[in-house]
């Protein structure tokens, strides 16, 4: 059974996306750049708030950096996952990689005094707080979020 | 687009002893790009010697956890040399990724550039 967010939460799953899509994109920025404007541009069309949008744009960039750089080491030939929906209330989007996983319990707090200057740890962080639910795969290489729209948002046309 | 990496991503200008510099970039997000923006502010002080920097954020709207990771590898690299680091005009979207990852009380963040000018 695939991981997902609706699978932990309890989001009712009988309604449809307005929009999904399914891609995997080689470990290169200019492919992730691609798919995170064309994630925006979805957004935009669909009347989401400016600081939803903001939100998702900075938890999408952090999830793939860590997946290009962290998961796959930039090995071009090793591929980013991404599967996102986007529903009048809410945006689900699945990251994984092709790397051997990480446990987020391992990541040290960034915001304790000893590790302020360590470069790890803030996107982890980025991501928990801009987004309404972050859930890591048992192997943690794959990351499900979601983000409820702040204004019950999405209300463009159909 | 990241099309032209070596391009100058700063626009550096001298008020009295202090830099002020402001970025070119409006999203300081790609890899690429954050690499040649720190590289570009490294050598302010490796290779130019400045010691006073003030880092205008006028200009962006949008920057990632590597981007704070370059700043706080600045801030030290200044307090390596006894130089200093003040950052001023942060929007206000920015600011909250500051004030999440508690960064707005590792820097010295100013509202407007004329009080940062001051915080030297």
């Amino acid at each position: 059974m695939p991981l997902t967010v609706a699978n932990t939460m309890n989001f009712p799953r009988d309604v449809k996306p307005a929009v999904a899509a399914d891609v995997s994109i080689p470990s290169d920025a200019a492919e992730a750049r691609r798919i995170q404007d064309e994630i925006e541009q979805h957004l935009q069309a669909r009347h989401v708030s400016e600081h939803d949008i903001f939100s998702i744009k900075l938890a999408l960039e952090e999830a793939i950096v860590n997946a290009m750089k962290h998961g796959n080491q930039f090995d071009r030939a090793k591929k980013v996952h991404i599967s996102y929906q986007i529903f009048a209330d809410r945006f689900d989007v699945q990251i994984s990689d092709d790397g051997n996983g990480f446990d987020p319990s391992d990541v040290p707090d960034p915001t304790a005094f000893e590790n302020l200057e360590r470069p790890c740890g803030r996107g982890l962080m980025l991501m928990r707080h801009y987004m309404s639910e972050v859930v890591f795969n048992q192997r943690g290489n794959g990351v499900i979020m979601s983000k409820v729209f702040r204004n019950g948002g999405g209300n463009g046309k159909k | 687009m990241s099309s032209q990496p070596r391009r100058r991503r700063l626009e550096v200008e001298q008020i009295g002893d202090v830099t002020v510099v402001n970025f070119v970039d409006r999203k300081i997000l790609d890899e690429q790009n954050i690499q040649v923006i720190g590289d570009q502010l490294f050598s302010l002080v490796d290779h130019d010697g400045l010691r006073k920097l003030l880092l205008n954020f006028g200009n962006v709207e949008y920057l990632s956890s590597a981007a704070l990771g370059k700043l706080i590898t600045l801030n030290k690299k200044l307090q390596g040399v006894g130089g200093r680091l003040v950052l001023c005009n942060i929007d206000q979207q920015i600011y909250e990724v500051f004030e999440i990852t508690r960064l707005d009380k590792f820097f010295n963040i100013q509202k407007e550039e004329q009080a940062a000018l001051q915080a030297f």
